[in-house]
């Protein structure tokens, strides 16, 4: 397992206290798993997603992701309607380890309320949940 | 005692190093109101000679072959087992292991029953079985659990020509769930008459077993394609006599969505009825809702082949509340006897002894046919089938279990509708003359 | 240089049953046919299964080989927590294949299996006088399946009350077929904290206990290997609110002739029989979890239930608000074959089982308390929980201990079980184990626990000799491979 100084923390998008990452591009939000959180589950074989056209509320559950002795929720950091899924996950699960800001990525949502993205955490703010 | 192997100074040294005066110390920490008063109320112990005559004398007071003649079925099957399978299954590394959870030193057990479940895969025409469950009964429950779980329907339909004491189970398991039952009832002809069958797109599943609890072999081929009307309700194949697959169309290839039963036939003694063996087998887009364990295959760090224990976050250890099943211990060493009764008969094997199960029970029931008693229904069986016997035949059982004969096993029980109507049963187990013997005093 | 237990061997390959055999080879004797044959019906005939042909001494091989793959109680000390895994005395093997027993068809009239029904009837009036209980069912097929009954028998219970109810406590340390049970009958599961002394407070659980919820499931002595010794308070606050307590017995091993698990408050108690009373586990199974409850539960107990009249022994349907049935007849007899055997063979002397048990944990307590860490620093009952919190420093966790116990001629603990102490180390030695190989078994881990220190390179590859070593259980879960 890395120390947290070993992980990688994008500015470029925010965090939830979940370890979701969360990234806006024109009311559409991507979400998947911050480093630390696939870094902690350790070697992921397996991750359960929802339907294009499933709806969910902030904070609820949204799928999981599993390893090989480990089931993880997956919260969503913002509510929506799902308008995509990463299908290549079904295949090559080890995407999430080995790229999971890019690759890795779980689900789009299309962003019901802004302000909920507003309240996620920056990369500083997530880094002090971190080491704190 | 042999089984204790510490001695007063054994005891004495260990005392001292935990540092308490006795063996009562050791509780101390345990509330007086917790504890028991008086010594275990337990008959004295037994020496290894008197146990024997003890157990002795308690197996002599059944009535089982050769002394006794039982033509009964109905989910628990007399089959020869081989001295081989017997032996290999008394070595100890097999029996006295744990569930393989430490997969370097349980390799026997992991590719034992790895090819367990491939042969019974290949015996249902199915594509992947778990590790097993712990009978047909709680296999056909979970089966059903397991289809409300993937089609989100809350309601089953369940043939009434499963064996009843399975649909009895059954109704157990889905009492405090609030999802439904539905029964279906069967034709005189002995088969499920799935003609009723109107609301398929409320059911989960439809279950069917065959051969039958009458002993009547459904047309699975006409079961599954009336349910895949519906493109989601899944089609249940159960069985009690998995023999009946060496001859007869395997579910799988008859469109079965899981295939599930009672493996006891396989090499494991009827032992009034347990340990049995739940098989239990799906399509393997459904293996991520399966209950059980599962042996996977796989490489070491080094490249060599070994097997593991895998996809263990369906289960309880992992899963917990939310896991396919809550099945922890299975019946292991039955599936281990399975797999090395399968191998020892082969596939020539398990087809000439299939068909001649067929045979036995073919030619006693036209025995009963030619001495002029009626089959009570006309689809064609396997290794047992029904007789509806002239009234009072209750007296000529009676008089045939003094004579060492249960004649077949009354129906009045289970089906208040087939009051006269008699189970029974010839496997290979039954000689010609045996046979004959049964119709002989049958027809007195 | 001290001899190690664990050495490297003759041991074979041996490939897949498929890839050996020749068509046409029987390892079965057929037996002699006697009737005409009879076609089978044209649209109902299939092919047969794709088999392969072996002969007698191609199984036989196979098989021998593959048990030497295996580590068995008979092999060496298996100190696996919560597992008990005790010596599986030969003696019951022998009662189990008596041909009596072994041929016997479940639904022989009752005139003529008398002396299953009294074995059964023996054996219900055993279980209930160790455990203080009143009425026992020996139907269920194993402990989880004890704790399904269970929780039906919970449901049933507060049915008959005209209040269902649709949660369950269950403690942080519970093993987790505790919540899954509880689901089946869909209780939702509400954790309970247990405290800094590993227990359960009154506290947690009063907070947590409410009209809506069915009760408690309790492993007494816990997973911790600790007595639970709030357990009578506890059971008065849930019974004050009209719920009940569950016993998972799974630990019963520590407490025969010791605790009377019937004054703890316990409602309803299941056993293991493959634990506590030396059945063998076979690789997997099958165990046989009975359930020992209170005479105001017993008319909820499963069907048939045996019972004893003037002319004998006769099984009875006669209990209207009984759950059903969880067994299509009446649970793994065999196995209740080998647990009467063994109940028979040591009498009173159960209580020293539990004595020796105790005492043995104790003492590799404390002689490994000052080598890892022990995150509950008290007596212990029959088994006793490490940590890897001392060997983290030198980047070895509890696998790699685990796994290097293999070298050293020992069956790994229980690992990272329970899940409140992180890399959990649960060893549980049982009565059978002798003061000289504790000892082995001690030195070894203190042996290990240097090799942590000065090589821990050698942990890291452990273990060096069984045939395989660290197998790939990522692959096997991505690329599942379940059949050939």
């Amino acid at each position: 397992m890395k120390e947290v100084s070993e992980l990688n923390f994008p500015d470029d998008r925010r965090y939830s206290d979940d370890h979701e990452w969360a990234k806006q591009v024109d009311g559409v939000v991507r979400v998947g798993i911050s480093d630390y959180a696939q870094n902690q589950l350790g070697d992921i074989v397996f991750v359960e997603l929802p339907d294009v056209g499933d709806t969910f509320e902030k904070g609820q559950e949204f799928g999981t992701v599993e390893s090989v002795k480990a089931v993880s929720e997956l919260y969503m950091p913002v509510g929506g309607e799902i308008t995509a899924v990463n299908q290549a996950l079904e295949d090559a699960p080890e995407q999430v380890n080995n790229d999971p800001y890019s690759g890795g990525w779980m689900v789009d949502v299309r962003l019901q309320d802004p302000a909920e993205y507003g309240e996620l955490k920056d990369q500083k703010a997530y880094l002090d949940m971190l080491k704190g | 005692m042999r089984y204790l192997p510490q001695t007063p100074e054994d005891i004495d040294k260990m005392l001292q190093v935990v540092g308490v005066d006795n063996l009562e110390g050791l509780f101390s920490g345990i509330p007086e109101d917790c504890r028991r008063k008086e010594d275990l109320n337990l008959p004295e112990p037994l020496t290894e000679w008197e146990l024997n005559r003890r157990m002795d004398a308690m197996a002599g007071a059944m009535a089982v072959a050769p002394e006794y003649r039982v033509f009964m079925g109905a989910g628990s099957y007399s089959h020869y087992i081989p001295e081989a399978v017997r032996q290999l299954l008394n070595r100890s590394e097999v029996y006295t292991a744990y569930t393989p959870y430490q997969p370097e030193i349980s390799q026997g057990t992991l590719q034992a029953i790895y090819e367990y479940q491939t042969l019974v895969t290949r015996l249902l025409g199915m594509e992947v079985a778990n590790a097993s469950m712990y009978d047909g009964a709680s296999s056909l429950a979970e089966a059903l659990l397991m289809a409300i779980r993937i089609t989100r329907r809350k309601k089953v339909a369940v043939s009434t020509a499963i064996h009843p004491l399975y649909r009895r189970v059954v109704q157990t398991y889905f009492a405090p769930t609030g999802y439904e039952i539905k029964e279906i009832p069967f034709l005189p002809d002995g088969r499920t008459d799935l003609s009723g069958l109107k609301d398929l797109e409320e059911l989960a599943a439809v279950a069917v077993q065959s051969p039958n609890f009458f002993g009547c072999i459904e047309d699975l081929k006409a079961v599954g394609d009336r349910v895949h009307a519906d493109d989601k309700a899944l089609f249940i194949a159960a069985f009690t006599e998995p023999l009946a697959y060496g001859v007869l169309k395997r579910p799988g290839d008859c469109g079965a969505d899981i295939a599930c039963g009672e493996g006891q036939s396989f090499g494991i003694p009827q032992s009034f009825g347990g340990p049995g063996l739940g098989m239990f087998t799906a399509q393997k887009k459904y293996v991520r809702n399966m209950p059980g364990r599962l042996i996977g295959k796989t490489v070491d760090r080094d490249g060599r082949p070994g097997f593991v224990l895998t996809l263990a976050t369906r289960e309880q250890h992992i899963r917990r509340e939310r896991a396919t099943s809550n099945i922890c211990s299975n019946q292991g060493l039955c599936a281990t006897a399975a797999v090395m009764y399968m191998a020892s008969l082969g596939g020539t094997g398990i087809r000439e002894l299939a068909k001649l199960n067929h045979d036995k029970a073919a030619y006693l029931k036209s025995a009963f046919q030619n001495a002029g008693l009626t089959i009570a229904f006309e689809s064609p069986v396997f290794n047992e089938f029904t007789v509806k016997l002239p009234a009072g035949f209750k007296d000529t059982h009676a008089r045939l279990l003094k004579k060492k004969i249960v004649a077949g096993l009354p129906l009045a029980p289970y089906y208040p509708e087939l009051a006269e109507h008699y189970l029974f049963c010839a496997t290979e187990t039954a000689t010609r003359e045996d046979m004959d013997a049964l119709i002989e005093e049958v027809t007195k | 240089m001290k001899e190690l237990t664990g050495t490297t061997g003759h041991i074979f390959n041996e490939p897949l049953l498929w890839e050996k055999g020749s068509t046409g080879r029987i390892g079965f004797s057929l037996p002699r046919r006697d009737v005409d044959p009879v076609p089978v019906a044209k649209e109902l005939a299939g092919n047969g299964p794709d088999f392969p042909d072996l002969s007698e001494l191609d199984v036989v091989r196979h098989f021998t080989r593959l048990s030497q793959w295996n580590f068995g109680v008979d092999s060496g000390m298996y100190p696996l927590g919560s597992c008990t895994m005790k010596y599986n005395p030969k003696t019951n093997e022998r009662q189990a294949a008596l041909p009596g027993f072994a041929g016997a068809h479940p639904l022989l009239p009752a005139t003529l299996s008398q002396g299953a029904l009294k074995l059964l009837f023996d054996l219900e009036q055993y279980l209930g006088e160790i455990t203080g209980f009143p009425a026992v069912s020996l139907q269920p097929a194993a402990g989880s399946q004890g704790e399904l009954t269970g929780m039906l028998i919970f449901h049933a219970y507060h049915q008959s009350k005209g209040r269902p109810r649709s949660k369950i406590l269950i403690p942080d340390t519970a093993h987790g077929t505790n919540p899954a049970s509880g689901a089946l009958c869909g209780f939702k599961a509400i954790p309970v904290k247990s405290n800094e002394q590993g227990v359960l407070s009154p506290e947690a659980v009063a907070e947590l206990m409410d009209d809506d919820t069915t009760g408690i499931m309790v492993t007494n002595p816990n997973t911790l290997g600790l007595f639970e010794d709030n357990i009578k308070n506890i059971a008065k606050i849930v019974h004050d609110r009209g719920g009940l307590v569950y016993g998972d017995g799974a630990n019963m091993n520590a407490a025969m002739g010791i605790v009377n698990m019937a004054n703890t408050g316990v409602d309803v108690l299941h056993l293991n029989l493959h634990k506590t009373f030396s059945t063998p586990h076979g690789g997997g199974g099958p165990g046989s979890g009975p359930v020992c409850v209170t005479r105001e539960l017993a008319k909820f107990l499963p069907v048939p239930r045996v019972v004893k009249n003037k002319d004998g022994y006769a099984l009875s349907e006669d209990y209207p608000e009984s759950v059903g049935k969880v067994h299509a007849f009446y649970g793994n007899f065999s196995v209740l074959i080998k647990a009467y055997s063994y109940i028979l063979s040591m009498g009173p002397d159960l209580k020293k089982a539990s004595q020796y048990a105790v005492l043995n944990a104790n003492y590799i307590r404390e002689n490994l308390k000052g080598v890892f860490h022990l995150p509950y620093d008290r007596p212990c009952m029959h088994e006793c929980v490490f940590t890897d919190e001392h060997q983290q420093k030198f980047k070895v966790a509890t696998l790699d201990i685990a796994k290097r116990l293999m070298d050293y001629g020992f069956h790994p603990p229980t690992v990272y079980f329970p899940l409140v102490v992180s890399g959990a180390i649960m060893i549980e030695p049982t009565e059978s184990e002798s003061r000289e190989t504790i000892d082995q078994f001690i030195d070894a881990m203190i042996s290990i626990a240097r090799e942590a220190q000065e090589q821990p390179e050698l942990l890291h590859a452990a273990p060096h000799n069984p045939k395989v070593q660290r197998l790939d259980e990522t692959l096997a879960a991505r690329t599942p491979c379940l059949t050939d």
